[in-house]
């Protein structure tokens, strides 16, 4: 079985050289060992840079809207199961077209935080990593440790349903099946357990970290507005003052957009600088609309929105009724 | 002199068509209600952006009501169907965050109901006087262009 690198490499030099797509998107490996980042190929570049491993967890759906919206090109992109949910969403909400796109569906394995990783080492230098068999081998000054690959993945990765791309033309790797995780995430209920006043303290206390610098709406792939909310002059929703309750108001107007939209890939929580828990709340809207609509986004580009359409008998049990 | 009661500022969002209506009938019916709601007339309940009722409590409202016909009368035909789902998910989602319940309110009124518009009112300013002022959320006063 040929390497999923190497598999990769090969349709993306087929595509380019048969002249399918103008650009292709996948990963490359940094100077670092456990951080690769986005990789744009034209028909002259070499495709033998592109790499797949645990720490390809970047949602390249981000750079679809950009690269697509405004220029007619055709794009092939390294998918995995999020990923593809995230394009999905684009296709249905008019954002892409998915005859201008080939999707390279990976068969993912859960992605690799490297804050898990580092935890277990006693020396938090790097210098290689490999991944056989379910286990992460990390070298470090000499000293090589192994590690089970399910110790070190990603809160959202460990409890992800849908680890096989939905939307896909090819697919590297054994597709899985989907998996049927609790429809409530455990960090969620441990959150739901907490009196409310706690609750409140919880999700002042973390967002009190925040900087508003953008980083979650810009690594999303769902936010692709050319004029965001958060930015808005008139009206103007936030001001710019440093006021705590601007920034509770972008992360709560933040969320509520996903609602519906939200395919539970990290980004979000991953792309923010001050380590802000932003996949717990992401995480609550989306279980709620788990729970209440069965409800699932991404699943395929025709399905039709949660918020664009509506049942007659929606439960309606929240609405205020005289005495 | 016993002490004052609390009394909340409620910003209530009613539909054209039938809440407002529905107001306007309590009002010409005489039927006494408290004085704690703003009224603001929009064209329906689908017409209402989340935001405006998160906006409204950092604004400085203890409570926003939103109200809009009954499923099955509405103007536009289906868009208080529409503002069902968007105000479900709000409201557990700020009631998860730890924002009493009290807070967010939703209703359907219809433009006869001028009597039940009256009660719904005194419910909502009733349970927001016992749980008193908002704590959180606020926007600081001492950054507020305006003086108050």
């Amino acid at each position: 079985m040929k390497r999923p690198a190497t598999e990769i490499a090969a349709i993306a030099r087929e595509l380019l050289a048969a002249g399918k797509i103008d650009l292709f998107i996948g990963y490359r490996q940094t100077s670092s060992p456990v951080r690769t980042t986005p990789c744009f190929l034209t028909p002259h570049d070499d495709v033998t840079r592109l790499v797949w491993n645990g720490f390809c967890s970047n949602n390249l759906a981000v750079y679809l809207t950009r690269m697509m919206g405004r220029k007619r090109i055709r794009v092939g992109v390294v998918a995995k199961g999020c990923d593809s949910r995230s394009i999905a969403n684009l296709i249905r909400e008019n954002q892409i077209s998915r005859e201008a796109l080939v999707i390279v569906g990976m068969a993912c394995p859960g992605m690799l935080d490297v804050a898990k990783v580092r935890a277990k080492l006693a020396d938090p230098g790097i210098e290689k990593v490999e991944e056989i068999d379910g286990q992460v081998i990390v070298s470090s000054k000499g000293a090589i440790r192994s590690l089970a690959r399910t110790d070190c993945l990603y809160d959202g990765c460990i409890g992800c349903r849908h680890p096989t791309p939905t939307v896909v033309d090819r697919l590297v790797g054994a597709a899985a099946p989907d998996r049927k995780s609790p429809v409530l995430d455990s960090t969620v209920r441990d959150f739901l357990v907490r009196p409310r006043a706690e609750r409140w303290q919880i999700f002042e206390s973390e967002l009190a970290k925040c900087i508003r610098c953008h980083a979650c709406r810009n690594a999303c792939p769902n936010c692709y507005c050319q004029e965001c909310f958060a930015e808005q002059t008139s009206p103007e929703w936030l001001s710019a003052s440093n006021d705590m309750s601007n920034t509770l108001l972008y992360h709560i107007g933040r969320i509520l957009h996903q609602a519906g939209r939200c395919v539970e890939c990290g980004a979000c929580a991953r792309a923010c600088p001050a380590n802000v828990n932003l996949g717990l709340f992401t995480r609550l809207l989306a279980d709620e609309v788990r729970e209440r609509f069965a409800f699932e986004s991404g699943i395929s580009p025709e399905q039709p929105g949660l918020l664009s359409t509506f049942n007659a008998d929606d439960r309606q049990e929240f609405m205020t009724e005289p005495e | 002199m016993d002490k004052p009661v609390f009394e909340p500022k409620i910003v209530a969002f009613l539909c054209n068509w039938c809440s407002y209506a529905g107001a306007d009938l309590a009002g010409v019916s005489r039927i006494q209600y408290p004085p704690n709601i703003r009224v603001i007339r929009v064209p329906c309940s689908g017409r209402i952006n989340p935001l405006y009722i998160v906006k409204a409590l950092q604004q400085g409202a203890d409570g926003v009501l939103v109200s809009g016909c009954h499923p099955g009368d509405c103007h536009y035909i289906s868009g208080n169907l529409f503002a069902r789902r968007k105000f479900a998910l709000l409201k557990k989602f700020l009631e998860q965050l730890g924002v009493e319940p009290e807070r967010i309110r939703f209703s359907w009124v219809s433009a006869a109901e001028g009597v039940r518009f009256a009660q719904i009112i005194e419910k909502v300013t009733n349970d927001l006087r016992t749980r008193g002022p908002l704590p959180y959320f606020r926007k600081d006063p001492a950054q507020w262009e305006l003086p108050l």
